[in-house]
């Protein structure tokens, strides 16, 4: 048997560091960077925006707004991230040929998380909040994103790829993975009990709508739980209430059934950690 | 939140007063729409210029049109795969200077109709004794549409019968009867199409005829072995029929060539129509395509090269069903006006207006239908430009509605969650729920939108009395008792023919063109006139086919408002001869035929 002798590569675990260091929880430009590079896939191969413009006009008032109240009410300049995502969601999620549903519904998902906070934490995925609300008060002007990109299964792999990896390395991936099972599961149960076909059911989330819900809102740090198995929970009940909302043909169903169980969720643990801290202080 | 009480009170108040902007701006919308009301026909006269009557009974046309029943494995989408066929097209057929009507019809043995203009307000189905009514037999697919030509310069419209299933030829034996040429012809033995348009394409004065496939030409849609027939993507699909263009070698003959003269897609075309964009003296082709993008196929003299994307009409993929072109500014341009689909909260495409922007080297378009307020007009088909209250600016109708079924059950959940879906799952008629009674988009209002000359359009419908509420697919345009008015004739699927008459304010001057060519096609299709009046201008063209399966009267209507003042009308031909015609009157129908 002879012995190998490695000579040790320096550059090498320089270089791994330095990816390791990328795709870390660490880096808050993660996300945006994925977003990003889905919006542009999507746009450069098919054309998925009502237009640039006003995908633009979105990023922009999201942007401005928190810049604003930021500076106002925590006296600071933010981090941009989150704005953005909150931008590009409302860009790419919200269809209308009108420019004013765009900027209202940027405008109304960043003021949401001034405005409507509990013990200093805002309760509602901000795009979420500002769609649903949008979908449900501005049902002329403005539908949901509901097309495919493109007709090939490839370019819809990569993004699960690519998703998935992302997600796992900001170790939230058990969210996504939950709630795509149960979606699944709940998709043979409807269809078990409205007898249409199975793969009418599982048709959505073959779309990119559910890749930005799954990807992007379901699994928004600032506005899950914080013990892994609340999150599997959480996002089990919004599966859960998607279906019952599904059976009565609710067409946003996702938004809606996040926009409900979400905060309930957040106030849920609220609840139990003010009990748990007075209990505590009761036994000091 | 280091901001202080006052602050966050007024913000909690601005973000109720966003929340609240939804609810104002549709309270307005709403607002604007009531005080559209119905208007007797006085109070619309006065105020719009104009009045439409139904009158299809007094007319004597009870025409309900039958919709096809294809395959039984297609049984539960049967009412959206068999949702279209009903259509109308205006032609001469007999040259007794007095517009009839052709009628298809789409289930298996179901009779088409050829109304015969009787001169005194009524018209008389004669489509069995010219042999034009039986031509849905089985085994030989059903009609979709018609478009009439006289391909053989004999001065008599031909017909050319679109169908799913086997297209048919008729040529027009003097208007004494019909004698059907197909199998001389050279067309193919099967075309699931829905458009077609006759045009000269390379000027040679024999019209030519471009067919657009739907559903593939492979499928016989009454004996399929694969329920996989339906499009692969509801934006992106090309899997649909091919295209065909017939090159008129003469004698009553053709040639298909698309793909030598550049015209090759399998994109789903719904509607095609031609006009000669650029003042090339060629005549370009447009197809709005359902599925996916739009195609402009610009004419090099001959041949043809693809530019939707580069004059900004192919890049947003939509559902394309309607073709029209309006100089709707009075600037001597075609505007395009392609209809999709809006649903209020489920899916919002917005219709086209593709209007060519100045000072650009070379044609680009930019959508203005929102600007000039004509982009949601629900599930959108055929419409047609036509100055209906003959105040000099080109108006539009567009009729809509997709499936009328039960009033109160929907099937748009389901439609939309199939539609978003992956190819392999859209692309199979077995993975899409059922029917089951449901509506989609169905009992719509129509849209009778008036030029104001200013680059607005208003909707009218209601108040001018257009209110019917069928399942609208193709409208056709003409002066049906040549009374200098435009009349409205819509073909409703598994629905009546409607005849809106109409009454214009007569203080509205107007006056007509029926042009004939001489070294030009004889039917004169292509040929353009610009009248100059007043100090305006506008241009219009003989169309071999436009809107959705429809054709217009070939006779040109000008209308021209109050003391109008005719310099003179400029006649450019399909040869490229130009013709002036000056001395002339309003109120009055001119016949021109094409100097030699």
């Amino acid at each position: 048997m002879s012995h190998q002798v490695r000579i040790p590569d320096t550059a090498q675990p320089v270089k791994f560091e330095a990816w390791k260091r990328f795709f870390s929880p660490a880096n808050r430009y993660l996300s945006p960077l994925l977003i990003t590079l889905v919006l542009l896939v999507g746009q450069l191969s098919y054309g998925i925006l009502e237009s640039y413009t006003r995908t633009l006009l979105a990023i922009g008032v999201s942007l401005v707004a928190e810049l604003i109240l930021a500076r106002i009410f925590f006296g600071h300049w933010p981090n941009l991230a989150s704005a953005y995502i909150t931008g590009i969601s409302v860009g790419i999620l919200v269809r209308s040929p009108a420019f004013w549903p765009y900027a209202l519904c940027a405008l109304i998902s960043i003021t949401s998380k001034y405005v409507l906070r509990v013990h200093g934490r805002h309760i509602w995925n901000p795009s979420n909040f500002g769609i649903s609300v949008l979908f449900f008060l501005a049902s002329g002007a403005v539908a949901g994103l509901s097309i495919q990109w493109g007709n090939f299964v490839w370019p819809m792999i990569v993004i699960w790829v690519l998703g998935s990896v992302i997600i796992w390395r900001l170790r939230r991936f058990h969210i996504s993975a939950t709630y795509v099972v149960s979606f699944l599961a709940f998709a043979f149960l409807r269809s078990w009990i409205t007898g249409d076909p199975w793969q009418s059911e599982i048709s959505p989330i073959t779309g990119p709508m559910y890749q930005l819900f799954i990807f992007f809102m379901i699994t928004d740090p600032k506005t899950t739980v914080r013990s892994k198995t609340g999150q599997c929970l959480v996002v089990f009940a919004v599966a859960a209430v998607e279906m019952l909302l599904r059976l009565h043909q609710v067409v946003y169903a996702p938004f809606y059934a996040l926009f409900l169980v979400g905060p309930a969720a957040m106030l849920l643990e609220m609840w139990k950690d003010s009990r748990r801290a007075r209990l505590l202080v009761a036994h000091a | 939140m280091k901001a202080n009480l006052g602050a966050r009170i007024l913000l909690a108040f601005f973000f109720v007063g966003l929340l609240a902007t939804p609810l104002v701006i549709s309270k307005i919308s709403a607002r604007r729409e009531e005080a559209q009301a119905k208007l007797d026909e006085s109070q619309a006269l006065a105020r719009y210029g104009f009045h439409l009557q139904e009158v299809s009974q007094q007319a004597g046309v009870r025409f309900i049109h039958q919709a096809p029943t294809l395959d039984a494995k297609l049984a539960g989408i049967m009412p959206e795969v068999s949702s279209m066929g009903a259509s109308v097209s205006i032609v001469d057929f007999d040259r007794d200077g007095w517009p009839d009507m052709y009628l298809t019809n789409s289930a298996t043995g179901s009779q088409n109709h050829l109304y015969r203009n009787m001169h005194d307000g009524t018209f008389q189905d004669v489509a069995g004794q010219m042999g034009l009514a039986d031509v849905n037999q089985a085994g030989t697919g059903v009609s979709m549409g018609a478009v009439w030509g006289d391909y053989d310069n004999d001065g008599y419209e031909d017909l050319f019968l679109i169908k799913w299933g086997k297209p048919e030829l008729f040529h027009n034996d003097q208007g004494r009867g019909f004698t059907r040429v197909t199998e001389a012809s050279g067309l193919p033995p099967w075309i699931n199409a829905n458009t077609a348009v006759w045009f000269d394409y390379d000027g040679d004065g024999l019209l030519d005829l471009f067919v657009g496939g739907y559903y593939s030409e492979k499928l016989d849609l009454w004996h399929l072995n694969t329920t996989r027939m339906m499009p692969e993507s509801f934006e992106y699909a090309k899997n649909g029929g091919r295209k065909f263009l017939f090159h008129n070698l003469g004698h009553g003959r053709f040639e298909e060539v698309s793909e030598k003269a550049g015209i090759k897609s399998n994109r789903w075309a719904l509607a095609a129509s031609t006009a000669d964009l650029r003042g090339t003296g060629h005549p370009d082709l447009f197809i709005a395509n359902d599925y996916g993008v739009s195609e402009l196929f610009l004419n090099e003299g001959g041949h043809f090269h693809e530019a939707g994307e580069a004059t900004g009409v192919g890049f947003a993929p939509k559902s394309g069903m309607n073709v029209a072109y309006g100089d709707i500014l009075n600037q001597g341009k075609y505007a395009i006006y392609v209809s999709n689909i809006s649903q209020d909260g489920v899916l919002i495409q917005g219709n086209n207006l593709w209007v060519p922007r100045e000072g650009e080297a070379s044609l680009k378009y930019e959508n203005l239908a929102r600007d000039m307020g004509v982009e949601l007009g629900g599930w959108s088909f055929g419409a047609q430009f036509g100055d209906l209250n003959n105040d000099g600016n080109l108006d539009l109708y567009l009729t809509n509605g997709y499936i009328s079924l039960s009033r109160t059950k929907s099937y748009w959940y389901d439609f939309s969650r199939v539609a978003g879906g992956n190819s392999k799952i859209i692309a199979d008629a077995a993975d899409w729920p059922a029917f089951d009674g449901r509506s989609l988009s169905g009992y719509q209002q129509k849209k009778v939108w008036i030029n104001d000359g200013a680059a607005k359009f208003i909707d009218v419908a209601q108040a001018v009395g257009a209110t019917d509420t069928y399942d609208g697919r193709s409208v056709a345009l003409g002066d049906l008792w040549n009374r200098g008015v435009l009349d409205v004739l819509v073909a409703n699927q598994r629905g009546p023919l409607l005849i809106y008459r109409n009454t214009v304010n007569p203080e509205n001057q107007w006056v007509e063109f029926a042009l004939e060519g001489a070294k030009s096609n004889r039917s004169a299709i292509g040929a353009q006139v610009t009248l100059y009046w007043n100090g305006r201008q506008q241009v219009q063209q003989v169309s071999g086919g436009s809107g959705f399966a429809a054709q217009n009267d070939r006779r040109l209507h000008f209308g021209l408002g109050k003391n109008a003042q005719i310099e003179k009308a400029l006649i450019r031909w399909p040869s490229g001869k130009v013709q002036v015609v000056e001395n002339l009157v309003p109120g009055k129908f001119y016949n021109v035929r094409e100097a030699e």
